[in-house]
């Protein structure tokens, strides 16, 4: 027999542990962000559940500060399936818990989706959450469990964790607690890409390259002007070719310089790439060397 | 391309984070920006003055404070030749549950050897998980070179004490390949200071090391993961049993036993992806549809009829216990092997083994954390296996604790 290609194998694991969330838990939600590594997880889906429909809606925690290409796409793409979509608004969680919105030039929403997160668990009981993080993206992440369990706080013990051994996943937890489940957790964004491509899946055209105003920043960033970032006069305002690496809240997302057109043309650029997909876009993760573990223990993904 | 799933053992002090780092480093799979922190964090730490290697695996604020590693990390690189998934686990004894986690789904152990130390208590015991988890590769790297001077006479003596060692262990393959991580020999690049040395640097023997399968035997094991039913006018009928072909391979037509109960029948219908196929090979996700209205629900085995794995009450197993508290005989557990669960209890601590010399010892009735015992366990409901030797799926299991929920032992059936 010949051997398989390696993204068989990630395939084939994906939609194993896609189908024992399907089997181990009661309510369970696919979080939805329109990103490709979420649209993955959704494509991945089709091949574990059809011709069933999937057994979990999709969920959208919208920062309001979304590409609206993204969302176009979600909606569409959630209409064309014929699966629940939920979406929570940051916006009603700040109003409603009456929270500090992110301040400053760039003000950002990401560590405020936390909080309507676990509003959305609590809401719809969820017992299992699956998300779209691969540990190649941080080393916070590089240490996280696949089934990895969330106390009733939504918070992430890096010290406890549960011993994960073969293929076998232990997904019991106690009634308020929860499951956050990574099935594409050892993909890298290459990985990703080259799935894309096999696939044929199409994607949201912020993706690809396309002449946009952006702000250039002391350290060389290219961020988006748009209506929450706060101008100012003595800021450098160029028109580029830029592509998103990751479609996040877009006010601590970067563009990064691309002549990207295609998959193939992506594919290309990733593998002469010197700098890593989380250094090249999110401003979130410069703030310290743990961030993104102090994140994950207050329950974000 | 081929896939290596690979991990690394030993203390920091062996230099395992290191030469993780030199591998990542020297097959150019760090991102500038990635580096940049590292010389920054390096100055911080003040250990060396060029960069610190080993802070690319240690990820958590407590691993970074302590200079341990408490976790498996997992990084991920590739060459021309291959792609490579490494597990980064710890060396220490309070951590092994952590390289259980790691090492169970390798193809191949590192095991790092300081080469002023020699083999060492920790080297024995990582050798011995390894058999136990049935590795199929072990390559001894014998590290730190550079500090006993590239000696050929060093390397000769740690190779022959290290297989007299492994010669009462069932391990396979051994191959062994002195380095230095920290001054780059023998990792990626062949070293010209141990011109003695003629075989592969570490990194070639990744590259071409046989990728050899997990299951020994090519005989087809199917458990159902999820029962599809769609329930809609179009397809009333509709019933498939989603899973994984963990072995073997299943065609249309095959005459199938369902297991615990027994019922035969016979693969109607085979869909990948919703296409209907004649043959399914091993680690294909399917959906099997059967020709006779048989009671199958998650956790139930379809098996060719002609190849029956045992289905019994009670088995005896190696098991390592992972947990803080200490178990006794006879109180209830549970037991999920794949995607089947059932209460069981362990009715007898046969024996414990001593990780650091494989000689079995009597047993005093508890198992405490770490220990590896032999055991014999009492299922409520009845399991199909085969032994771990012929197939590491249908031959391992884990334990739960019902109370906490938490996985407290892996077990490897006999």
């Amino acid at each position: 027999m010949k051997s398989k290609d390696y993204l068989d194998e990630l395939e084939a694991e994906a939609i194993y542990i896609l189908r024992e969330v399907a089997g181990q838990f009661d309510r369970p939600a696919l979080l939805f962000s329109g990103g490709k590594d979420s649209i993955c997880l959704v494509h991945l889906a089709i091949k574990a559940f059809r011709p069933g429909k999937f057994p979990f809606p999709l969920v959208h925690v919208d920062t309001g500060h979304n590409f609206e290409e993204a969302i176009i796409y979600r909606d569409n793409l959630a209409k064309q399936l014929n699966e629940t979509l939920i979406v929570r608004y940051v916006e009603d969680t700040i109003k409603a818990k009456k929270l500090q919105d992110g301040k400053g030039k760039f003000p950002s929403r990401n560590g405020l989706q936390t909080y309507t997160l676990l509003d959305v668990i609590e809401e719809f009981e969820f017992d299992a959450c699956i998300g779209g993080a691969r540990r190649d993206e941080e080393k916070a992440r590089a240490k996280e469990r696949i089934f990895s369990v969330r106390d009733e706080f939504g918070q992430w013990d890096p010290k406890m964790q549960r011993p994960e051994l073969w293929n076998i996943y232990n997904g019991k937890i106690n009634k308020g607690e929860n499951v956050r489940v990574f099935p594409i957790s050892n993909w890298t964004e290459l990985d990703v890409w080259n799935y894309i491509k096999r696939e044929k899946i199409e994607l949201p055209s912020i993706y690809f390259t396309h002449e946009r105003e952006c702000i250039l920043t002391e350290n060389g960033q290219l961020m988006n002007t748009n209506e929450f970032v706060i101008l100012e006069e003595k800021d450098v305002i160029v028109k580029r070719n830029v592509r998103y690496r990751t479609v996040g809240d877009m006010t601590c997302t970067a563009a990064v310089e691309s002549e990207a057109y295609t998959v193939e043309d992506i594919i290309t650029e990733l593998k002469d790439a010197k700098i890593s997909e989380r250094g090249a876009t999110r401003m979130d993760d410069r703030v310290s060397e743990a961030a993104m573990e102090d994140r994950k223990k207050r329950g974000y993904f | 391309m081929e896939l290596l799933r690979f991990f690394t053992a030993g203390n920091v002090d062996d230099g395992k984070s290191t030469l993780i780092g030199r591998l990542l480093y020297d097959s150019n799979s760090i991102s500038t920006d990635i580096i940049e922190t590292l010389t920054r964090q390096s100055k911080t730490t003040g250990i060396n003055t060029d960069i610190d290697l080993a802070l690319l695996t240690d990820g958590l604020r407590a691993e970074r404070e302590q200079g341990i590693t408490i976790d498996v990390a997992y990084k991920y690189f590739s060459t021309d030749k291959r792609k490579f998934i490494i597990a980064d686990t710890p060396g220490h004894i309070q951590y092994t549950r952590n390289m259980f986690t790691g090492a169970s789904n390798a193809n191949l152990a590192i095991i790092l050897v300081d080469a002023r130390n020699g083999i060492t208590d920790q080297t024995k015991r990582h050798t011995i998980i390894s058999a136990i988890l049935g590795i199929p590769h072990v390559l001894v790297c014998i590290n730190k070179m550079d500090l006993v001077d590239y000696s050929e006479q060093n390397y000769k003596q740690i190779e022959a004490d290290y297989l007299t060692f492994a010669k009462q262990l069932t391990l396979k393959n051994i191959s062994f390949v002195p380095a230095s991580a920290l001054a780059g020999d023998n990792v990626v690049n062949k070293s010209k200071k141990m011109p003695w040395y003629n075989g592969k640097p570490l990194l070639e023997f990744l590259e071409t090391i046989e990728i050899t399968k997990t299951t020994q035997t090519d005989i087809s094991r199917f458990q159902v993961q999820y029962v599809i039913r769609p329930q809609t006018d179009e397809l009333h009928d509709y019933r498939g049993f989603a899973g994984r072909v963990v072995s073997g391979s299943y065609k249309k037509g095959q005459r199938v036993t369902v297991l615990p109960s027994g019922i035969e029948t016979t693969i109607d219908k085979i869909e990948v992806n919703q296409q209907e196929v004649e043959v399914a090979e091993t680690n294909t996700p399917v959906v099997l549809h059967i020709k006779d209205d048989v009671d199958i629900s998650r956790g139930n085995s379809i098996v060719p009829t002609k190849h029956l794995p045992k289905t019994e009450k009670e088995v005896t197993a190696t098991i390592c216990w992972m947990d803080n508290a200490a178990y006794i005989p006879g109180q209830k557990i549970l037991l999920q092997q794949n995607s089947f669960r059932t209460k069981a209890i362990v009715k007898q601590v046969i024996s414990k083994i001593d990780i650091h010399s494989f000689t079995q010892l009597e047993s005093d009735g508890a198992m405490k954390l770490n220990d590896i015992c032999k055991v014999l366990i009492k299922t409520a409901e009845p399991i199909s296996f085969d032994s771990y030797t012929d197939n590491r799926n249908s031959g391992s299991f884990i334990l739960i604790n019902e109370n906490t929920n938490n996985t407290v032992a892996a077990g490897t059936i006999d």
